[in-house]
This record gives C-alpha cells, sequence and structure tokens, in this order.
C-alpha cells in the first residue's frame, strides 16, 4: 500500500498532498470539526484511517474535504447488491473518481438490528472484525430508520461480507419501494410504561415481511415503528406508515400513598401547575388540603402526562394493548401527515393475535400496491382515494375514535339501487 | 480485484436481529414487571422492578457516524460496567444497564474520558436525529453530520443539565424531504432556485415520465433539447421541492449559495397533553456555512434561550408557543415574520386565524 500514499487528490488540491508523513492527506478544512465539546466524528475517521491505512477512508476524506469546499455533493447512486436480494445495499459511487480514485466505491450496508437497538458486546465485537476485514470501518449508530449502518465497501466485496454478517445472525434492512427495517423504544425491557410487548411484536412482524423487505416491488417505501406507549418513543406516528402505539382500555392505576409522597416532596401548588391543569380534558381532581387525586377516566385520553409526573403512583392501566395509527409519513410531496387513528384497540400478546395483525397488514399493503401511484406513501393513496373507499376495501369499520369531528360538508352520496 | 470466491454460504433471510440474548440479565428477569423509575441525575436514572430488583442506567452521546474502533471501546466499558450488554436510542445515545450503583461514577467517569458526554435524558437538549449528507447520500445540499456537530458544541451544557422546561429534540436534513424527522426545533435545507437541468445527459440517466410523475404539482413537461428527448420546467410552477432531484440526477437543485436552511419549530410526536404536532417555519435565508454554520446556531440558540426563559415546567416547545402565541414567540426569539411563512400549499386554509382572537 506504500506506493499509493499521497494518491487521494490532485488538481487545484496540491497544497493538501503533503501531510508530514501522515497516511491521510491534509483536510484543513474537516479538521475545523476536531474542536469543540461535542465528540467529532472527523477525529474517529482521522484515528481509524491512521490505524488502518485503508485508501477507501483517505479517498472518502478527501472527497469530503472537496464538498466542505466546494458545497455541494459528489456521490451518485447505481444497483450494487447481494445474490436474491434488491435492496438493503446503498449504493454510492463517486461522480469525481477521476479526481479521487479511492473515493470510487463507498456503498453501505443497511443491517437490522434486535429491536429496541438492544446488542451484546459480542455480537458488536463481531460485526466490527468482519466490518473491518471487508469494508471502511465506518459505522452509523443507527440510521433514521433504524438500521446498522455499515458504511463504505467495495461492490465485489459485498457478498463474502455479507454471507460473514448473516452466518453470525445478521440480514439486511430495507431500501427503496420495500418494507424498511422497523424501529421501537426500550419497550418492556425496561420501562415500566410499556403497555404491549412492541419489541416481540417488531420481531415477528419483520420477521414475516422479510421478504417484501429485501425485494422492492411497491409503489414505495412502507414503514412500520412500534412505540410500547403513547409517549411514542420511537415516534412513530410521525415516521412510519404503520404505527402501533401502546395504549390501555380501562382506568390509570392509582396508589394514593405516592401521591401524598409526591405532594410532600413538590407541594400542592406544583400537583396544580403541573399536573391537574396540564391534564388535556381536565379529568383530574384533587380537593385542596387533601392528599389524594380523582381521574375521571371516562375522559382521559391516554395521553401519559400525569404519570410522567407522578410514574411512582400511576400508572397505565391492567386491560393493555396498542391502537394502530396508519399514514404517517415526512414532507415529500403532499406535505407532513402524520399517521391517524384507524383501530384504537388491538390486543397483541398471543402469537395468534399478532397473525390477525399481519392478516389485516397483508390486506391493507395488498390494497395499497394495487391502488397506489408511483411514490405514493400509502397515507397518501388514503387521503387521494378517500378513507371510506379505503375501509371499504380492507374490511375495517368505521369508528368514531377516526375523526376530531363528524364531517362539515354535505357532500357525500348514500348507497343506493338504481331504477334500472 | 480479488479473484471470487467460492460461496457456500445460503442466505437465511432472518429479517431483525433476534432479541434474545441481547438483553441484561437483570433485563430478562423484569422484563414486562418494572414498577417505576426516578431520575438520578444528568444522564442518570433508576429503574425499580416489582420484584424490588434497581436496574440503573447511565446514557451517553455519541458522534453517530462511529468507527469500528470507537465501538469496540464501548464494547469495552459494556463488558467492565453492564455486563456486556448495551442499547442504542433512536437519537444515537448509547445506554449502559447495571444494577450496582457504585458503577455509576466510574462509568461515568470512563465515558467522558473517551470523549462521550453523559446527559441527554429528561429536561435537557437530546442529540441531534439527522441525516447522512455529503458523506453519503446522493442528494445532500450540506452535510447533516457536520451541523450537528457543530450545534452540539454550542449546546453541550444544555446536554448536560435539566435546565429546559421539557426535553427538547433537535433534527438537521440535507434536503427538504427531511429524514431528520419532526423535532422542537429542526435545521432543514430549503432550496430557492427551480433545478437546472443537465440536457445532453437526462434521457440516458432518466426514466422521463418517471420524473414527470415526481412533480407534486406538475411543473415538468417533456420537450426536446438539441434533437434530444430531455424535460422542462416551468419555473413559475416549480416549488423548489427537489422530489425531481431524486428521481432524476441532471435535473441538479443543490446549489453551494442557493440551497440555504430554514429553521422549524414546535414538532412533537408524543400524545403528551398536546396532541402531536408538524412544526412551523420561523427564520429562512440562513447561509449553508460549513464547517462551523455560525448563522444556524445563532437563530438556535436565540430560539431555545427564548423557550428556556419563558417555558413552564413540562411544556413542550409547540405548548409554549401555543400559550404565549406565535407573535411573542417570534418577539421573544428575535425573528422576523414573513409573508412565506403563511402557507400557500394544500392544507394552508387549516394554518390561517379563523378567528377574530388577536393579542395586541
Amino acid at each position: 500500500m506504500e506506493d499509493l500514499k499521497g494518491a487521494g487528490s490532485s488538481g487545484d488540491d496540491k497544497e493538501n498532498l503533503d501531510n508530514e508523513g501522515k497516511f491521510l492527506n491534509h483536510t484543513p478544512i474537516l479538521d475545523e470539526l476536531e474542536g469543540g465539546k461535542w465528540p467529532s466524528f472527523i477525529s474517529g475517521f482521522k484515528e481509524l484511517a491512521e490505524r488502518t491505512e485503508k485508501p477507501m477512508i483517505r479517498g472518502v476524506m478527501d472527497q469530503l474535504e472537496y464538498s466542505y469546499k466546494t458545497k455541494m455533493g459528489y456521490w451518485k447512486g447505481g444497483l450494487v447488491t447481494v445474490k436474491g436480494y434488491g435492496a438493503g445495499i446503498i449504493t454510492r459511487f463517486s461522480m469525481i473518481k477521476d479526481k479521487f480514485p479511492e473515493a470510487t466505491e463507498f456503498h453501505t450496508f443497511r443491517v437490522q438490528p434486535a429491536p429496541g437497538l438492544h446488542y451484546n458486546t459480542k455480537m458488536l465485537r463481531e460485526v466490527c472484525d468482519i466490518w473491518e476485514k471487508h469494508g471502511s470501518g465506518f459505522i452509523n449508530m443507527h440510521g433514521q430508520s433504524g438500521n446498522l449502518q455499515l458504511i463504505g465497501i467495495e461492490q465485489d466485496k459485498t457478498q463474502e461480507c455479507f454471507d460473514e454478517l448473516n452466518q453470525a445472525g445478521w440480514d439486511l434492512g430495507g431500501a427503496g419501494a420495500t418494507v424498511r427495517t422497523a424501529a421501537s423504544c426500550v419497550g418492556p425491557a425496561r420501562c415500566e410504561q410499556a403497555c404491549f410487548d412492541n419489541l416481540k411484536v417488531h420481531e415477528k412482524v419483520l420477521k414475516n415481511y422479510a421478504g417484501m423487505t429485501h425485494r422492492p416491488e411497491f409503489n414505495y417505501k412502507l414503514k412500520f415503528k412500534f412505540s410500547a406507549c403513547p409517549n411514542d418513543c420511537a415516534n412513530a406516528i410521525m415516521r412510519a406508515d404503520v404505527a402501533l402505539i401502546g395504549t390501555w382500555r380501562d382506568s390509570i392505576q392509582i396508589e394514593q400513598e405516592y401521591v401524598k409522597e409526591w405532594i410532600d416532596e413538590y407541594g400542592e401548588d406544583a400537583l396544580f401547575d403541573q399536573v391537574v391543569n396540564m391534564c388535556p380534558t381536565k379529568a383530574i381532581s384533587h380537593k385542596i388540603g387533601t392528599s389524594t387525586i380523582e381521574i375521571d377516566n371516562k375522559n382521559c385520553v391516554r395521553c401519559m402526562h400525569c404519570i410522567n409526573v407522578i410514574p411512582k403512583a400511576l400508572s397505565p392501566g391492567k386491560e393493555r394493548g396498542a391502537s394502530l395509527l396508519i399514514g404517517g409519513k415526512n414532507t415529500l410531496k403532499v406535505g407532513v401527515n402524520l399517521g391517524s387513528m384507524m383501530i384504537p384497540f388491538l390486543k397483541l400478546d398471543t402469537d395468534e393475535e399478532v397473525e390477525e395483525f399481519i392478516e389485516m397488514m397483508d390486506e391493507i399493503i395488498d390494497w395499497w400496491d394495487e391502488t397506489g401511484l408511483d411514490h405514493e406513501r400509502v397515507g397518501e393513496t388514503i387521503e387521494r382515494v378517500g378513507m371510506k373507499q379505503f375501509l371499504e376495501a380492507v374490511g375495517i369499520e368505521a369508528n368514531i375514535d377516526m375523526i376530531v369531528r363528524p364531517r362539515d360538508n354535505p357532500y357525500y352520496k348514500k348507497e343506493y339501487e338504481s331504477a334500472t | 480485484m480479488n479473484a471470487p470466491i467460492e460461496r457456500t454460504w445460503k442466505t437465511v433471510e432472518s429479517g431483525p436481529h433476534t432479541l434474545e440474548g441481547t438483553l441484561h440479565p437483570v433485563v430478562v428477569k423484569n422484563y414486562g414487571k418494572w414498577k417505576y423509575h426516578k431520575m438520578i441525575k444528568p444522564g442518570v436514572m433508576v429503574h425499580y422492578g416489582l420484584s424490588g430488583d434497581a436496574l440503573y442506567t447511565v446514557r451517553a452521546g455519541t458522534p453517530r457516524q462511529n468507527t469500528v474502533d470507537l465501538v469496540r471501546q464501548i464494547c469495552d466499558l459494556a463488558d467492565q460496567y453492564a455486563d456486556g450488554f448495551m442499547r442504542f436510542t433512536i437519537r444515537n445515545s448509547v445506554e449502559f444497564m447495571f444494577s450496582e450503583e457504585s458503577r455509576i461514577e466510574p462509568l461515568i467517569k470512563d465515558l467522558e474520558e473517551i470523549g462521550l458526554p453523559v446527559g441527554g435524558i429528561a429536561n435537557c437538549v437530546a442529540p441531534i436525529a439527522h441525516t447522512q449528507g455529503w458523506l453519503h447520500c446522493d442528494i445532500p445540499a450540506t452535510d447533516a453530520s457536520g451541523v450537528a456537530k457543530g450545534v452540539m458544541d454550542n449546546l453541550y451544557d444544555e446536554f448536560k443539565t435539566l435546565q429546559m422546561p421539557n426535553k427538547v429534540r433537535l433534527s438537521t436534513s440535507c434536503c427538504s424531504i427531511n429524514c431528520g424527522g419532526q423535532a422542537d426545533v429542526a435545521i432543514i435545507v430549503k432550496h430557492t432556485r427551480p433545478p437546472r437541468i443537465d440536457h445532453a445527459k437526462l434521457s440516458t440517466l432518466c426514466e422521463l415520465p418517471k420524473a414527470v410523475a415526481r412533480c407534486p404539482v406538475a411543473a415538468i413537461r417533456p420537450t426536446i433539447v438539441n434533437n434530444k428527448r430531455s424535460l422542462m420546467v416551468d419555473e413559475e410552477k416549480c416549488i423548489v421541492c427537489g422530489a425531481c432531484f431524486g428521481a432524476c440526477p441532471s435535473m441538479e437543485i443543490n446549489h453551494p449559495e442557493h440551497s440555504q436552511f430554514a429553521i422549524w419549530v414546535g414538532g412533537k410526536n408524543s400524545n403528551a397533553r398536546s396532541k402531536p404536532q408538524s412544526m412551523s417555519l420561523v427564520a429562512e435565508g440562513i447561509p449553508n456555512n460549513p464547517p462551523h454554520w455560525p448563522e444556524v446556531n445563532d437563530v438556535v440558540g436565540r430560539i431555545l434561550k427564548a423557550y428556556k426563559g419563558g417555558g413552564k415546567p413540562w411544556e413542550r416547545m409547540n405548548e409554549w408557543i401555543e400559550r404565549i402565541g406565535w407573535k411573542r414567540f417570534f418577539e421573544e426569539s428575535e425573528l422576523t415574520f414573513e409573508v412565506d411563512m403563511i402557507d400557500s400549499y394544500r392544507h394552508a386554509r387549516t394554518t390561517f386565524n379563523q378567528s377574530a382572537h388577536v393579542r395586541f
């Protein structure tokens, strides 16, 4: 590799060439990002490069420096994949490989971690060893969909690298018009507020859709996210076409002795300011001078606020499950859509219940696949075609929790039998 | 080029990695049977199980763009302090969990020693959710990792102390698609000019009907330029969204000067108190100025200073603004309301003030 030293730069960047015997070329603009207190990704890249002397890293650093200088990006896509798969590797070729030949290829593996991003050190060290052997050694933790992203590999090394990862229990995630890698909050692994086993449901549902994750065949992407309570720490309502958000159907559980403990510590004013008056439906009452609260559970909308403030005294009810919301997506193209309520309460405890959910999802995916336009997310299809048409097609019964108020215009037509 | 190696492995389409084996034994024992939690100090909390077990969590920020070296260092700490287990949050922090209270301080010390700050839980600034940018994306106008680094350098103390009314979630995105997501404060590229078309290459690089269909306002039409099939953009109609560029690399929308930043506030995913809400535009025309983006930092700093000073306990950014009104938000953040901040797109009417309610 010695003769490749300094090969990364050419043209008008000659001043970058000599870097005092270091493996990397000069990257004065990137070096600016090594200051400051927050951990620096540039320092990490540089240390890795000097240790491993991988030419790809040098080329990529040179190209990144050039991007910072010219304020433009220089990667283009393509179709690198592994046998049998149509997705999972994000292909990147340099648009300026003549300038930075070492940066010619820089493809990324999207790898599906365990639900909730839980790891043991053995599995993660194994990934590091496989990745250092075949790829750049850059690891993005994590992508915005929830992938463990191994950034920077050449095409001719992808199959061998994937085979080793796959033997170690890892599989690729989605990309393009597929079911995408899902995300979950920490769930019942550590959170007392978890209303369903989102980690188990995540694993079952995504294993069921592994085929649809690896082969792009839809109009566009389809994302699942699983948050175990309405605090929605997985950002499911905004980031997922299909959001399962934990909830409960009975009453909030109260232990008044701990309400008293909270009042004793923070005072009665704080109880009014931070709990009673912040309840969005005014469902909490407290009589001055007492040390208890009452909750009108019929009027509680399961927002989680009071439980968040006094977690020792208040917990979700005992009859727990999940709400299904559909249609969340970000800006492109009709603007942001938050997921909207479809089914207020689903039980997802048993394998049969999860199977039933998957069967319903199959219906929804089929309808969207047939009805949707190119590059149209399921929420956009529902908005364009009509909620009523969607509900009829997939066999979900209309319910009043789907809306914030009934319609304010008369422009609909009842079914009727025509005379002829 | 290496010689192709004979393949002996048959792919197992296993989907997500199994959860089994990834959880700390105390987590396994108390799975689904937790009682309550409390904050101990910034970045540290404890969960109590119905069994009486205590589980401590220490959370630390990471650069997100990690290396095998850093991940191995994190694994060393997980082996030393957390019995070989760890997890990551969706905002790129690493969490170590264990049952021995005595491990908290030595772990914090060792984390800070490898440069990972401890914090980010509860009413403070959490690390930025961000996108790939110039490092890896094919359509970026900036480098989100760099912006995130600059912003978090500035907000380092707000990550490590509990001084905000409630949690503050930030995001950064390198184009208007906004992969970084809705957030209390979002820093997002805003294009200001229509795409520039490379007629010589377009028909060989792009599926024309696909690019035409991609436009949300039907501004793209087929045309012939120098006897070659190509596309033209009705620049009057074009809303500079950049959707076509994703479908067709010959419709370059990124520009070193005309691709700028806009700042959005009030995004919220949680259902706590107010309903989940999307963000609103509050500052624009901010230059894309690497490597420190001082103009971005100035606006974000002003907004957070105003929120920190004016928000009541538990109020998220959107709830604080809802209480004081947008007029006062702009005043207190020293920002200027402009006509382009009035929505002119599909759901515009839902954002108009259909009432006589005005704060004078």
